[in-house]
């Protein structure tokens, strides 16, 4: 086990564990929460890749010169990209918890094969 | 490192429980829980927007979840396990884990980003961090990239939003209906 790729294989194992309950579960409330930990996954991947060993975040300071900052900084470019993935993941779950609200008062169900035998 | 590892295993495991949980109620605390370790990893590795991003969204998609998980009045539900289905998402999931454990053996480790120590290097993340305060007057490289160098992609988010919140109030409004 090569200790360098553990942290990218804990977060694969996250998107993995989300995958699974958007495959298996039937309760609609289980699907979102499993999209959302896919979410979760991805952005911890992403940020993982950006990271510098002992990295400073990218915020420059008044007593910092430009090099050095240079070689201490983590990515900033990861870091902008997950901030716009978070705010597109809320705007997704707030979207889904509308539908499984409105299949809920129309079905008075979560259970998705439940849904599929009544036929309308 | 070892901490990192602590906080995504804490995660890992908020995210089991979430999934397998037989209340609803249970599912919702433990994704907060998980969201939660997630902003302190955000936190640890050099990123306080996002873990305040984190935070604050979680708390969001708390208060929506819990919105439909009371719903219901008994919140727990009988779970009728299929054992094919079960079996079937365990291999694609496990299958998922091996092959990004074969494709992370050729990926740079972790630590060691994909920026130059050149500072003339034209990768991407050098020239925001040599020339973004020149260019943005941001101290903030994570805002500079967010709102002057990518401030198409910021406008593209705002439109996503707000056609979620249109999608919303498309779905859940209750004038206009006129089902017999």
């Amino acid at each position: 086990m090569n200790l360098q790729t553990l942290p990218f294989l804990l977060a694969m194992i996250v998107v993995a564990v989300g995958l699974y309950a958007v495959v298996c579960k039937k309760n609609l409330i289980k699907i979102i929460v499993g999209i959302i930990i896919l979410d979760y996954g991805a952005n911890l991947f992403l940020m993982l890749t950006g990271y510098r060993e002992n990295g400073l975040a990218p915020i420059r300071t008044a007593n910092m010169n430009a090099d050095n900052f240079l070689n201490s900084s983590v990515d900033p470019v990861p870091q902008a990209l997950i901030l716009t993935s978070i705010v597109i993941g809320l705007g997704t779950v707030a979207l889904m918890t509308a539908l499984a609200i409105r299949i809920y008062e129309k079905y008075e169900t979560f259970d998705i094969s439940e849904i599929k035998q009544l036929k309308g | 490192m070892a901490i990192l590892i602590v906080l995504s295993l804490f995660v890992i495991l908020a995210a089991i429980v979430a999934v397998e949980a037989k209340d609803l109620l249970s599912t919702v605390i433990s994704i907060g829980a998980a969201g939660l370790m997630l902003s302190v990893i955000f936190l640890m590795l050099g990123a306080p927007d996002l873990a305040i991003t984190q935070v604050v969204v979680e708390v969001l998609c708390l208060v929506l979840l819990i919105r439909t998980a009371i719903l219901r009045e008994d919140t727990t539900f009988e779970a009728r396990r299929d054992r094919f289905i079960v079996a079937a998402g365990l291999v694609g999931a496990g299958l998922l884990v091996a092959v990004a454990y074969a494709a992370l053996q050729a990926m740079v480790g972790f630590g060691n980003p994909l920026m130059a120590a050149d500072p003339e290097s034209l990768t991407l993340a050098n020239q925001y961090l040599n020339h973004g305060l020149e260019k943005t007057g941001a101290a903030n490289y994570v805002m500079a990239v967010l709102l002057d160098f990518r401030a198409y992609d910021t406008l593209g988010e705002a439109t996503v939003i707000f056609c979620s919140i249109i999608g919303v109030y498309a779905v859940i409004r209750k004038v206009g209906k006129t089902t017999t």
